[in-house]
This record gives C-alpha cells, sequence and structure tokens, in this order.
C-alpha cells in the first residue's frame, strides 16, 4: 500500500485545508479578534500610563479579587458535579436520561437576570426563606454567599456537558478491561477515565471559570453592588462605564480578556507535562506507544 | 495579597449580618452616575459629624440603576438611605413599608436636594436648527433617547415632550399622545440607558439630537470635548427631582437613624449644595444657583407633581404594561 | 443494552445519586420556587402575558436570531474546531485560547464593542451599509450579538471529540478504498455528530438567555428589535416581579421542550453510531488481515 495514497485518504487535499483554515481563521478573526482589539484600543486610547493608572484604582483591585475568589469558590463544586454526571450518564444506561440531560442544559437557556431573580426569590427578604434567614442573622444575598449560588447557577453545565459527549464517543471498553483486570474504583478511575477525559476536563475547567469571571447579569441581581464589598470586575465595568469613565471600563474589561487568555497557559502546561509522560513511557516500553 | 485577604475576609463576615466594624457604618444605596457627587460629598460629612459628635463614620456605597437599587434595598439590601433620581422608586420603598409614608416631608424642597433638567444635545452649529420639541417631531429627524419604558432617562424624555404638547394652545392628552408618537418614530432605536445613548450619539454618530440631563452634558464635555456639540434648552423642560429617603426599617434595626438623617439633612448645607453644583446639578440655594450661573441659564421647568399628578401616577398611565407607551407601539 | 454489562462498571449509585441531589438543590429547587411564584398568577393570566403582541413578537424575535446564531456556530465552529486539532499553523495556541473570550468579557463589554464595530461609522459597519447591510440596531445586530456570545459552546465541544478520533480508523478507512470526503461522511462525521448537536443545543440555549449584550446592539424597539429578556427586565422595572417570572417560567418552558427534543435526537443518533460501525468494524478487520 502506497503511502501517498494513505495520506490522501487520511488527509484533506491542499486546497481544501487552505480554504478551511481561510475560512475558519476569517471568522475567528472577525468575530473574535476585532472586538478583542478594539477593547484594548479603547483601553490604551489614551496611552499606556492611563491604561495602569485605571488598573490602580483601589476598587478596581478589589473587584479583580473579589472576581478571583469567587471563580475559585465555584470550581471545586462544578469539577465534583460535571464528573459525576457524566459518569453516570455516559457510562451507564438508564430512563430519563434524556430528560437529565435536558435538566442540566436548563441553566443555560435561563436568562441571567432570571437567575439572579430566583435567588431573590427564594432568599431575598419577601423570599420564602427570608423570614427564615432574617431570624437567624445569615445574610446570602447581596452578599458573597449570594453571588457565588448565582454563579455556581450560571456555570452549572459546563463541565458536565463538556464530558458527557467525549464520555460517550470513549465508550466504556477501556474501563471495563480495567475492573475485569481486578482494578478498583478508584484505581480505574485515576488510572484510565481521568487521563482519557483530562482534556475535556480541562476545556470545561476553562469555559466555565471564563463565563464565572465575566458573568454579570445573575450576579448583579443578588449583589447589591456594594463598593469595594460585592463588586465584581464585571459590575465595576459597567459602573465605570456609566460615570463616563470609559477608559477605566475598557482597561477593567481587558483585565477579563487577559485572565481568558489563561487558557493559553493551562493548556501548554498540561500538554508540556504530558509529553514529557508519554516520552518517559515511550522509552521504557518500546513498541508499545499506541494502545 | 492585602486585597486576597480582605476579599476572604469579607466572604466569612458577610455570612454574619450586620458585623459592623466602624462606630456606625451607614450604607448609601443610590443611582448610578451619582458616584462623582457621593464621592466628594461623603469625606465631607464624615468630617462634620467628627467635628459635631466625634464619633467616626464608615460610609459605603452602591450604584445602580434607580428602580434596580430600590428592589435590591426591598429584598433587602441592608442601605439605611436611599439617593434616588426618580420619585416613583421611593414611593415603592414606602408602600412596602420600609420608608415613612410622608418622606416628602421629611426634608425641605420635597425631599430633593438638587435638581437638574432635559436639555438637547446638538451636533456643533446645531446644523437641523432644533430649538424646541416640535423639531424634533418633525419629518427627517433622528432622536436618539433611551428607552423610554424601562429607562428614567427615557421616562423623563417621554414625559417632557408629553408635556410640551399638553401646554401647547388647544393642547389635549389625545394631542399630546400624537406629538409624542411621531417623536417617538423619529427614534431610530431606544439605547439600553443614558451612558449608552451617550455613546451612540456621540461616537458612532448616530442621530441628529440626544435628549439628556443637564448634568450629563458636561461628563459628555469632559469625555468627548466640549467644542463637538451644543446644549440646547427647549421652551418648556422637566424639572428632574433627586430625591432622597431614610429607610426606617434598617436604621430601626441598626440604631443608626439619627446619623442617617443627619447624612441626609447635610445635603442642604452650604457645602453640600456647593458639591452638588459643582457637580452640574441645580443647587436649590438661590445663591449659590446665582453664583453657579454659568452652568445653569434660566429655563422654564415643570414638576411632574404639577402636570401629571405624582410620579406613580404619571408611572402607571404611561409606562406600566398597556400605557401610553404601549399604546403608540401596539394598538396601530 | 442489558443490565449487567452495565453493572460491570463501579460508582453507578454514587454518582447518579450525587448528581440528582446537587442538581435538586441547586437548579430544580430554585426553578421550582419561581414555578410557585408565577403561578400565584393563575394560567389564563400567565397566557396573556405570553400572546400579547409584543410578547408574541419578542418570543419571535429571540427564537428566531437564536437558532441562527447557534447554526452560524455549528457551520463554523466545526471547521474552527478541526483546523485547530488537525491542522498546524502559525499562532495556533494564541487562536486557541482566544476562543474563550466570549465568556471572559463581560456580555455589557462585547454588546458596546460589537455596537462600535457595526455602526456605521466603525470599522466593519462602515465598508457594510454601503453594500445594503445594516447590523447595529436591526435584528440582524442581534444575531451578530448571539453569535460572539455562544461562539465557545461548538468549538469546545468538538475540540476533545476529534482530539479523540483515532486516526487508525481513518487509515484503514482509507485503505479500504475509501475517498478522503467517505472517511469524512462515513467515519468522522458520525463520530462527531452527537457533539454537534450537543454544542448546537447549548449555544441554541444560550442564546435564549442572554440578555446584556443584546441591549447595546438590537435598538429595542417595540415589535421589531425587542427580546424576551428585554420585556422581563421591563417588567422589573415596573416593579411587576409576577409578570416577570410568568415571562421567564414560559420562555423556560418552551426552552425545555426543545432542548429535550434536541437531546433526545441527539441520543439517539449517539447510539445509532455506536450500535452500527459499519466501516470501522470493517476497518477493524482489514486491519487484523493486514497484519
Amino acid at each position: 500500500m502506497s503511502a501517498n495514497k494513505l495520506t490522501r485518504a487520511t488527509q484533506e487535499p491542499t486546497w481544501v485545508r487552505y480554504t478551511l483554515l481561510a475560512v475558519g481563521l476569517g471568522f475567528l478573526f472577525f468575530f473574535l479578534g476585532l472586538p478583542l482589539i478594539a477593547v484594548f484600543v479603547e483601553a490604551l486610547a489614551q496611552g499606556l500610563p492611563i491604561y495602569l493608572e485605571a488598573l490602580k484604582d483601589s476598587e478596581t483591585r478589589s473587584a479583580i479579587w473579589l472576581t478571583i475568589v469567587i471563580a475559585l469558590a465555584v470550581l471545586p463544586f462544578n469539577i465534583l458535579f460535571g464528573v459525576a454526571a457524566a459518569w453516570a450518564i455516559a457510562k451507564f444506561d438508564f430512563r430519563g436520561k434524556s430528560l437529565l440531560i435536558t435538566l442540566i442544559d436548563l441553566p443555560f437557556a435561563v436568562s441571567p437576570v432570571v437567575a439572579g431573580l430566583i435567588f431573590i426569590l427564594m432568599f431575598g427578604s419577601q423570599g420564602y426563606f427570608g423570614d427564615w434567614l432574617a431570624a437567624h442573622d445569615l445574610k446570602i444575598i447581596f452578599a458573597v454567599p449570594g453571588m457565588i449560588l448565582a454563579t455556581l447557577f450560571i456555570t452549572f453545565p459546563f463541565i458536565a456537558r463538556e464530558l458527557i459527549p467525549l464520555m460517550q464517543s470513549q465508550g466504556k471498553d477501556e474501563e471495563e478491561a480495567a475492573i475485569s483486570l481486578g482494578a478498583s474504583g478508584w484505581q480505574m478511575f485515576w488510572r484510565v477515565t481521568l487521563p482519557n477525559i483530562k482534556w475535556g476536563l480541562l476545556y470545561g475547567v476553562i469555559l466555565s471559570n471564563a463565563r464565572a469571571m465575566g458573568e454579570f447579569g445573575a450576579v448583579s441581581v443578588v449583589s447589591g453592588h456594594i463598593r469595594g464589598e460585592t463588586n465584581t470586575l464585571p459590575l465595576h465595568v459597567e459602573i465605570l462605564y456609566n460615570e463616563y469613565n470609559a477608559i477605566g471600563a475598557f482597561a477593567a474589561a481587558s483585565v477579563l480578556a487577559l485572565l481568558a487568555l489563561v487558557t493559553l497557559v493551562a493548556k501548554t502546561v498540561v500538554e508540556w507535562r504530558m509529553k514529557a509522560e508519554t516520552d518517559m513511557l515511550n522509552a521504557e516500553l518500546p513498541g508499545e506507544k499506541t494502545s | 495579597m492585602t486585597h486576597f485577604r480582605k476579599s476572604i475576609a469579607t466572604l466569612l463576615l458577610s455570612l454574619v449580618a450586620g458585623a459592623a466594624l466602624a462606630d456606625a457604618t451607614l450604607l448609601n444605596a443610590s443611582y448610578d452616575v451619582a458616584r462623582d457627587v457621593y464621592k466628594d460629598y461623603n469625606p465631607m460629612f464624615q468630617k462634620h459629624w467628627k467635628a459635631k459628635t466625634g464619633e467616626s463614620l464608615e460610609l459605603k456605597q452602591s450604584h445602580g440603576g434607580s428602580s434596580k437599587q430600590v428592589r435590591a434595598v426591598a429584598d433587602g439590601l441592608e442601605a439605611d438611605v436611599v439617593t434616588m433620581n426618580q420619585a416613583n422608586d421611593i414611593e415603592f420603598l414606602a408602600d412596602k413599608g420600609l420608608v415613612a409614608k410622608d418622606w416628602t416631608k421629611k426634608f425641605p424642597n420635597n425631599a430633593s436636594p438638587y435638581t437638574s433638567a432635559m436639555v438637547f444635545i446638538v451636533r456643533k452649529g446645531n446644523p437641523k436648527a432644533l430649538k424646541d420639541w416640535s423639531d424634533l417631531a418633525a419629518p427627517g429627524i433622528q432622536v436618539i433617547l433611551p428607552h423610554p419604558k424601562n429607562t428614567g432617562n427615557g421616562r423623563n424624555t417621554y414625559l417632557s415632550a408629553w408635556a410640551w404638547a399638553l401646554k401647547q394652545p388647544g393642547g389635549s392628552d389625545a394631542k399630546a399622545q400624537e406629538f409624542v408618537g411621531k417623536l417617538l418614530k423619529n427614534a431610530p432605536l431606544f439605547a439600553a440607558g443614558g451612558r449608552d445613548a451617550t455613546t451612540t450619539f456621540m461616537q458612532r454618530g448616530l442621530g441628529d439630537v440626544l435628549v439628556t440631563f443637564e448634568s450629563e452634558a458636561e461628563l459628555i464635555a469632559k469625555e468627548f470635548g466640549k467644542g463637538n456639540f451644543e446644549v440646547v434648552y427647549p421652551s418648556l423642560t422637566m424639572q428632574t427631582e433627586f430625591p432622597v429617603a431614610v429607610v426606617d426599617k434598617v436604621v430601626d434595626k441598626k440604631g443608626t437613624r439619627k446619623q442617617a438623617t443627619a447624612y441626609l439633612e447635610y445635603l442642604w448645607s452650604k457645602e453640600g449644595q456647593e458639591n452638588a453644583a459643582q457637580n452640574y446639578l441645580r443647587p436649590r440655594d438661590a445663591e449659590l444657583l446665582k453664583k453657579y450661573a454659568h452652568f445653569f441659564p434660566a429655563v422654564k421647568t415643570f414638576t411632574v407633581d404639577e402636570v401629571f399628578g405624582g410620579a406613580n401616577k404619571a408611572f402607571a398611565t404611561h409606562f406600566k404594561d398597556g400605557g401610553t407607551f404601549d399604546q403608540i407601539y401596539v394598538a396601530k | 443494552m442489558s443490565a449487567k454489562i452495565q453493572r460491570v462498571l463501579p460508582g453507578f449509585g454514587l454518582a447518579l445519586g450525587y448528581t440528582l441531589v446537587y442538581l435538586s438543590l441547586l437548579i430544580l429547587l430554585p426553578l421550582g420556587g419561581m414555578i410557585l411564584k408565577a403561578s400565584e398568577l393563575g394560567f389564563g393570566q400567565i397566557l396573556d402575558i405570553a400572546l400579547g403582541e409584543r410578547s408574541l413578537a419578542a418570543f419571535r424575535v429571540t427564537f428566531v436570531s437564536s437558532l441562527l446564531a447557534a447554526s452560524i456556530n455549528a457551520f463554523f465552529g466545526l471547521i474552527v474546531a478541526w483546523i485547530l486539532v488537525r491542522y498546524p499553523f502559525p499562532g495556533k495556541r494564541f487562536v486557541d485560547a482566544l476562543v474563550d473570550l466570549p465568556f471572559a468579557l463581560p456580555t455589557a463589554v462585547a454588546g458596546i464593542t460589537l455596537a462600535t464595530l457595526y455602526a456605521g461609522n466603525g470599522w466593519l459597519g462602515s465598508h457594510l451599509e454601503p453594500l445594503g447591510f445594516k447590523v447595529a440596531y436591526t435584528p440582524l445586530g442581534i444575531v451578530v450579538a448571539l453569535t460572539f456570545i455562544t461562539l465557545p459552546f461548538v468549538v469546545r465541544t468538538l475540540q476533545p471529540v476529534i482530539e479523540d478520533i483515532e486516526t487508525e480508523v481513518e487509515e484503514a478507512a482509507a485503505s479500504l478504498g475509501a475517498s478522503r470526503w467517505q472517511t469524512f461522511v462515513k467515519v468522522i462525521f458520525p463520530a462527531i455528530g452527537p457533539a454537534l448537536l450537543t454544542g448546537f443545543a447549548l449555544a441554541f440555549a444560550r442564546a435564549l438567555g442572554e440578555f446584556g449584550s443584546v441591549i447595546f446592539i438590537a435598538g429595542n424597539l417595540p415589535l421589531i428589535s425587542e427580546i424576551v429578556p428585554l420585556l422581563i427586565i421591563s417588567k422589573l422595572e415596573q416593579y411587576d416581579v409576577l409578570g416577570a417570572t410568568a415571562l421567564a417560567v414560559v420562555m423556560l418552558a418552551i426552552s425545555f421542550v426543545l432542548l429535550l427534543v434536541i437531546n433526545a435526537l441527539q441520543w439517539w443518533a449517539a447510539n445509532r453510531h455506536k450500535n452500527s460501525e459499519p466501516l470501522e468494524v470493517a476497518a477493524g478487520k482489514a486491519k487484523a488481515g493486514e497484519a
């Protein structure tokens, strides 16, 4: 069998490759690149010193910290739920699975403002648990816990929805083999499942993280907007913009954009570590390269 | 790192309500462009209060859309005072029993320490020669304003045009509605808010005229340059009020009534009034109004109470679902 | 699928149990509270609110533009995911990271930036308007904003699945004489189809609820460019929390049914692929014969 023929059928013809590249990159340029450039152009409209000055503002800095704290607080909950839900849904058959998946999707379809509103209906002073909370002197909304709850709601589906199609396409042969070879449940999970899903999990984490940091609507409803206390970066961006401080607003927005680029770092680090691992394995077990 | 620790501390503290740190803490829930006003006012009052009573106060600010802020207070945001830009928002709190029913009587001037007026912002040289409300409804003119139903700014514009039409010879509600309908047909869009309307007009170059608060004109000059536009005062326009009130339910719980009341009263002091004037808001103090006359040309204004019988009534007639705004659009 | 095979793998009870409890507490309980609140109005009144002329127009605008945005993303997202996984090109890591931007950027910033770009004097609008395309302040602007906001979904759900396709299957198909196009249609597409549908469903769901970015570019004219979330806000501005929840519940019900249909379809497609796999089976046999 000629290598040439094989290549022809496993790779697209050159013209197709270039067309796809042009279309894909063109789309990204117009829909992502230009808006990103526009944000930085606005932020740097009066030069770098003014940009940096805008970021030094103590309210902006405390907003950045609060945003990061909330994103970190949300993460473990989302990972735990995402992996558990994907495991149950992708590896087992049971009745009502489509219904369960749809329920998991539901938070996406709920308008962020409504997502905030439902927590007000629950925990607001006129809400279902309002009197009980007031009697016990507990504060959920217009405080950080409420903002974490709203963020949890908004980012709820991400990791599960990232993992389900992936685990579904992977099937369960590998895990079944591991179990039949005598591995315990946890061994199977750490040695087989986790390595298989790590990319999906990483994408899910990155996406839910980006969304957690960028969320405005839901958090805005439950935050109370107290300066330096319950003000996240997206809320602060809006305030600055409304105060005719466009430079400050876009500078703060550019910080969020830069936080999104953390993807780059995270992915690169994971790739390096993986490559180092496979290199080591290959050195130890020549010929066992693919499984 | 201190910020990080502070955030964690906030997180923990906020689990327990009312964990006051200073002698007394006041939270002022305010509308969104009021930051400049209170940024300068708060330290002023802190100094005044310290000198008078020896007590050190912590003053916290919360800014957002006026009715959104008020909803938050009704739902449990523990604001000691509310400083808003729409009277019907405070009426809502009065209905809910959080604010005294006679809140407008608790402070002078209808409990509104300063005012503003709705004005036209036109392109440099006023190329379309827009002088009064009737010009805005002329065919071919594009008017930029925020959503009349969902924003205070848009509602004030709507009511100003309505009142003007009503006061014309032979004016009636039916004629006013027809006139406002014509004016709204000239709006190519309804902006998301006051600031968005400004950006649309100034930066994106859309429209012939922008209707907004007089105080906003100076902010526009700050960001887009003074020479790029002109301010036109129509023959009649709304005097917009910025009502304030003490939130009884909160101050009684926290024991901060004394401080909260003093905080609002001080807005009428010379210092408080001058601060408002410096932020381009018309002070109630006649002397100061004269001193800053270059900011505030004489203009014929009306109040919502005079023409519409109160903010609540105006809102119900015009902006509730099925009100005149909806009639203009839906029942064609 | 017999029950015995499923139970080879451990953790079903734990994973599903945790999923259900967490889902109930964070999502179903608050949403149930919202439905309970709306039910204070009675069915007839809810219908009245939903079937008003303005509401109907808003529902139409919302669903049509969300559907368009999700379709645009399904098409271009597939291309983008493909080139990001399969083709080497300079700056790939950066482009890859860029994909998450729409989540991290606060929606208001996205809306403001897009409106500036597409306005008559903007970088893009100034070229599009002479051609007769008015984007900013028209329903087309809504589609653009929704496309931006939901862009990551399709790309990020497809990426791990494409990464997971084993090239041997493609090689085997090729060695059986399949052309590249046949391989794509018969081998690759069935493998990534479910993920594509998932991405589409998620993008669609998210688009339905989006508010923050849309109001800045839509124009918000009644009957023409008003979306449902704007009407919900409008009710809240009137302190009509009941009316707002009623609209939110109607929206939720429609989204739920649509998502359920898409998810059922997706699951059916995935199972059909898993149960037939003619080419993969053939490919496996061919490979065995070769060795």
